[in-house]
């Protein structure tokens, strides 16, 4: 075996494949971990609810079930080992008819089925008196006390740095072309050259189907499910704190208004199918739904303050169900496909179940040293101003504010670049430590966090981007002869 | 913990202005504080000219004319600090901020100035659907990157809103060698001043395109291209009438927010017109001792005219801190707050409220009109009582106006209860 | 006898204006100070603008030096002078009126710093 590259590739950087690559670092296994954006976390993972569900809403016996239940119940432990974003804030779904209780109930009985604690049916009256700003046509709720929110780019921040920090070899920027069966595990054509590992983790998203189907008779198809999302400045997230669904429909888990670990109000999403599995385009139908929608559950949500929207995919298989583990005629091959919701809850759970199998599988014991914590950016404008004024005297650039509206200095934007895994784009910068993520939207601090990229990374301002190559903010120093 | 007479929070154009002002006025304590590298605020990074023909009664280019308020506050000794950002102001005028030199410190103020001028509106305020690709500025980060920093921008540009910025950026643009194509308004008006219509855009043949809007943002990594189309009186897209233009880059000129998130601390109690807080004709907002000028109390389209108020905000926080200190406080009058109502096609005033007991001999009033108005007449009401009328051609919303109440006028109305200011027909 | 109708840039309040040509008579209304007159005469017979831009900074505390013309110029001349300070350098320290360009052009008109800009610490 010692001509394969690799014990272990996993082709995708979102959280799935992050969760993957984290736990197969317990191994004595020589892994690698290969994304085809300058940045992980860049596809599905980073634009989705960022919620972690209870799991009363996958059917009972499902994968969605089982790792759903499972992911909730470790998303605490794990976000103190790896120090990122986690409130258990609750959900409710709510109902808004008498005639529809009978929906709610069934949601009930599928939450006791798949295992979810301390589930509740509550009145109207109960569920304004713990969300004052609900509809007046609620007439009863689900209330779930363990449903969740996360940072979801802190989550798969989180578990590369601490794979890549294990060992795990993170290729990015590689895209991988093509998978073939080659003696004793496959061949990866990359854009980045070929390489040969015993075994690959298919965590690509949208594209699972993709892969799955080069290696496997047996062919799974995955349609891209559009969401759009509006995102409220601050002033609106303490509007609801709850997690707040609707009972849900044919078309997934209805609109949601959920306030962000970040003290923000998210309002979404909608499900489109499309059939571009790049199409991340918000429209303007779309958006007006979500306006529509919303506007039921809750009362006065304050539109005005909507500061962007954005739109993501949801690698919907045709089956609604997961698919994981060992495809049946691809010895080695082991999918993660069709992970769309609740597949970030899901995440650490399907990370711990696949490396077990290959583990057991490649014959490889647990290797000494793993380090299972990891210490995140320090969030200077979360310390009291006791300790933020000790920080500034160890390191006076945590005292220079770059991003005003989100209050993140440049020694947070340094750390960004400079840790393990480190940021190489302004969205990288943006997703670690939130420069630009506020109510300005980078109007200020763009020149500003360019300079920092440019200083830490040795690059020319003309070559730093929003993210992949392609992107590049400007088009050039001085001027184009007129 | 430090304390000092007066803090002023901002180095722009209104923060220089106060300081000078309130130290005229005799306080010596003055700290202003500033949260870029240099003093002077936006002005800084707007070169073209047209600034300070009411102050200096000369045509000067923004770097200019904030350099004059600089030179003034250098020479009267005022202590700044750069490179500080405030985080939090209390209702006591506790004030904390930050920057590498000192760290983190509270002072206390005997008055608070708040000049901290506004932001622009983001793309996602918009709601404007598509990718999300680079090659997307609000037009005064171009701005900046064009101006301060000397890069390139963009070659291809499609410009949406027809904001002063915006204008002076299609110039701009178009003088760096890139092609500005065409610049989008929603509204059937220009937000612009007249005279950036006729020598930024007119000038280089630049088509306006009113009742337009952006409908799609093309491009997954960089811009490719903008499809605009023609709106209905509800603002609402007309099907059939897109307009596609390829291009590298969209500016945003698309309206300005008056940044007054640490105001909230204080407690004033704000404009949901202005966004701003509302304030007396002292300046002075609901927080006792804390005075608001330029940009963060309602967004102004001459500097010129936010020097004016905030010299006034200066001179107002001194005779504030004068007479908390028992010093040379002149003798007052019971007050008689008399609040000000912007009716009939006239969406607020500044100030909000009129102390006409205690006012100053002459207070100028400042507001915008909610649609563009031809022929009409700007009217002035006490109580019920019509107290002048003055007609205008025309009246644009971006296009801020102007009356001026003398405190003689009011001698006849002990007993005033309002004051209305109102567009009229003939 | 030629009519146009012209919008002030003399100041912001942009009055609208109409000019009447009758060969070398000129007649002016709408203006609102003499300001107006002046514009809407030089602009129907030789329009001139001041041209405002930013010039490379070699040594400097800042990347840029701002720049305008010192005085108008021929509309027709603005792309010559912007081709001419886009090949321009100066050099630190700039202060406010510094002569960037001479004669830009051929204008007789010189570029001049409307910034200071310090030398790099």
């Amino acid at each position: 075996m010692s001509r394969l590259n690799y014990d272990v590739v996993v082709v995708g950087g979102g959280v799935t494949g992050c969760a993957v690559a984290r736990e197969l670092s317990r191994y004595e296994l020589n892994c690698c971990l290969m994304e085809r954006a300058e940045d992980v976390c860049s596809g599905t993972s980073k634009a989705n609810s960022a919620i972690v569900h209870a799991g009363y809403d996958a059917v009972p016996g499902s994968l969605k079930a089982k790792f759903n239940v499972q992911g909730n119940a470790m998303m605490g432990t794990l976000s103190k080992e790896l120090d990122f974003e986690f409130q258990r804030n609750g959900s409710m779904v709510l109902c808004f008819a008498e005639e529809d209780r009978p929906g709610l109930d069934a949601l009930y009985d599928k939450g006791v089925a798949n295992g979810v604690p301390d589930l509740q049916i509550i009145s109207g009256e109960e569920a304004r008196a713990m969300e004052p700003n609900l509809s007046d046509q609620v007439v009863a709720a689900l209330y779930a006390p363990t449903g969740g929110i996360v940072c979801p780019f802190g989550l798969t921040i989180a578990l590369a740095e601490n794979a890549c920090d294990n060992g795990v070899e993170f290729k990015l920027n590689t895209e991988v072309l093509d998978i073939s069966a080659v003696e004793g595990g496959y061949m990866l054509k990359t854009n980045q050259g070929e390489f040969t590992a015993r075994f690959v983790v298919n965590a690509a998203g949208v594209y699972a189907d993709v892969f799955h189907n080069m290696v496997s008779g047996r062919k799974l198809q995955l349609i891209p499910r559009k969401g759009d999302y509006c995102l409220l400045d601050h002033e609106a997230g303490d509007h609801v704190s709850h997690t707040i669904f609707q009972l849900p429909g044919k078309y997934g888990k209805g609109v949601l208004v959920a306030p962000t670990v970040h003290g923000n109000l998210l309002l979404g999403p909608t499900a489109v199918d499309v059939e571009d599995k790049e199409n991340t385009a918000t429209t303007a139908q779309e958006l007006a739904d979500v306006i529509q929608k919303t506007a039921i559950s809750v009362k006065n949500i304050p539109y005005n303050k909507v500061i962007t929207s954005f739109s993501g995919l949801r690698a919907h298989e045709t089956g609604d169900d997961f698919v994981i583990g060992e495809a049946e005629d691809a010895e080695g091959f082991f999918d993660a496909a069709g992970i769309e919701s609740p597949g970030l809850s899901s995440a650490p759970a399907i990370g711990v179940y696949l490396a077990e199998l290959i583990a057991k599988k490649a014959g490889a014991g647990k290797k000494d040293g793993f380090k299972s914590e990891r210490k995140g950016i320090p969030q200077v404008s979360k310390l009291s101003f006791e300790e933020r004024a000790a920080l500034i005297k160890e390191r006076p650039d945590y005292g220079t504010i770059v991003c005003r509206c989100e209050n993140v200095s440049e020694g947070e934007i340094v750390d960004a670049i400079r840790r393990t895994l480190g940021a190489t784009s302004l969205d990288g910068v943006k997703r670690r430590v939130r420069q630009g993520m506020g109510r300005c939207q980078a109007g200020f601090c763009t020149p500003r966090t360019m300079e920092i990229l440019a200083r830490e990374l040795g690059r020319p301002m003309e070559s730093i981007c929003k993210n992949g190559p392609g992107s590049e903010i400007l088009i050039g120093e001085g001027r184009t002869e007129g | 913990m430090r304390e000092h007479d007066i803090v002023i929070i901002g180095g722009g154009p209104a923060g220089l202005a106060a300081a000078v002002s309130a130290r005229k006025a005799g306080i010596q304590d003055i700290l202003i504080l500033e949260r870029d590298h240099m003093l002077g605020g936006i002005l800084n990074q707007c070169i073209h000219n047209g600034f300070g023909l009411h102050t200096f009664k000369e045509e000067l280019t923004g770097p200019e004319y904030a350099s004059r308020f600089i030179k003034m506050v250098e020479e009267e000794k005022i202590p700044y600090r750069l490179n500080t950002i405030v985080v939090d102001i209390t209702k006591e005028k506790e004030i904390t901020y930050i920057n590498r030199e000192e760290g983190l410190v509270t002072i206390k103020a005997g008055a608070v100035i708040l000049a901290m001028g506004c932001r622009e509106r983001p793309r996602g305020a918009l709601n404007i659907p598509g990718y999300r690709p680079a090659g997307i500025y609000s037009a005064g980060t171009a701005q900046r990157l064009t101006n301060m920093e000397g890069f390139q921008v963009g070659k291809e540009v499609v410009i949406l809103g027809s904001g002063d910025i915006g204008l002076i950026m299609a110039r701009r643009m178009t003088l760096e060698g890139a092609k500005v194509k065409v610049v989008a308004e929603l509204m059937p008006y220009s937000g612009g001043l007249k005279r950036n219509i006729v020598q930024c855009l007119d000038d280089y043949g630049i088509p306006l395109k009113l009742s337009h809007t952006v409908v799609e943002i093309h491009g997954k990594e960089r811009v490719t291209g903008i499809t605009i189309a023609q709106v209905d009186d509800r603002r609402k897209p007309i099907p059939g009438t897109e307009e596609y233009y390829s291009c590298d880059t969209l500016l945003l000129s698309v309206g300005l927010i008056p940044e007054n998130e640490l105001t909230k601390g204080t407690g004033a109690s704000m404009s949901r017109v202005t966004s701003g807080p509302n304030v007396n004709d002292r300046l002075e907002t609901g927080a006792e001792g804390v005075f608001a000028c330029g940009n963060v109390l309602h967004v102004h389209d001459l500097v010129d005219f936010v020097s004016e108020e905030a010299a006034l905000a200066g001179e107002n926080a001194a005779h504030y801190v004068q007479k908390q200190k028992g010093g040379q406080a002149a003798e007052e009058a019971q007050s008689h707050e008399v609040p000000l109502f912007a009716e009939n096609g006239v969406r607020y005033t500044v100030p909000q409220t009129l102390d006409v007991a205690n006012m100053k001999d002459m207070v100028v009033v400042r507001f915008r009109v909610s649609d563009v108005f031809k022929n009409r007449s700007i009217a002035v009401y006490y109580d019920d009582q019509l107290i002048s009328k003055r007609k205008k051609k025309v009246l644009a919303p971006g296009e801020m106006e102007q009356v001026i109440l003398k405190k003689d006028s009011f001698s006849k109305y002990p007993d005033l209860k309002k004051i209305t200011i109102c567009t009229e027909g003939e | 006898m030629e009519r146009r109708e012209l919008i002030c840039i003399g100041c912001p309040m942009g009055c609208p204006m109409t000019v009447e040509m009758d060969g070398t008579d000129i007649r002016v209304s709408g203006n609102t100070c003499p300001r107006g007159e002046d514009y809407a005469k030089k602009e129907v017979l030789s329009p001139t603008r001041i041209v405002t831009s930013s010039v490379k900074v070699e040594g400097g505390d800042m990347a840029m030096v701002s720049v305008k013309t010192e005085h108008d110029i021929p509309k027709g001349k603005i792309m010559d002078i912007m081709a001419e300070i886009h090949g321009a350098q100066a050099k630190a320290p700039v202060a406010i009126g510094d002569v960037v360009i001479e004669d830009c052009a051929g204008t007789g008109v010189n570029i001049v710093a409307t910034r200071n800009v310090g030398a790099a610490v």
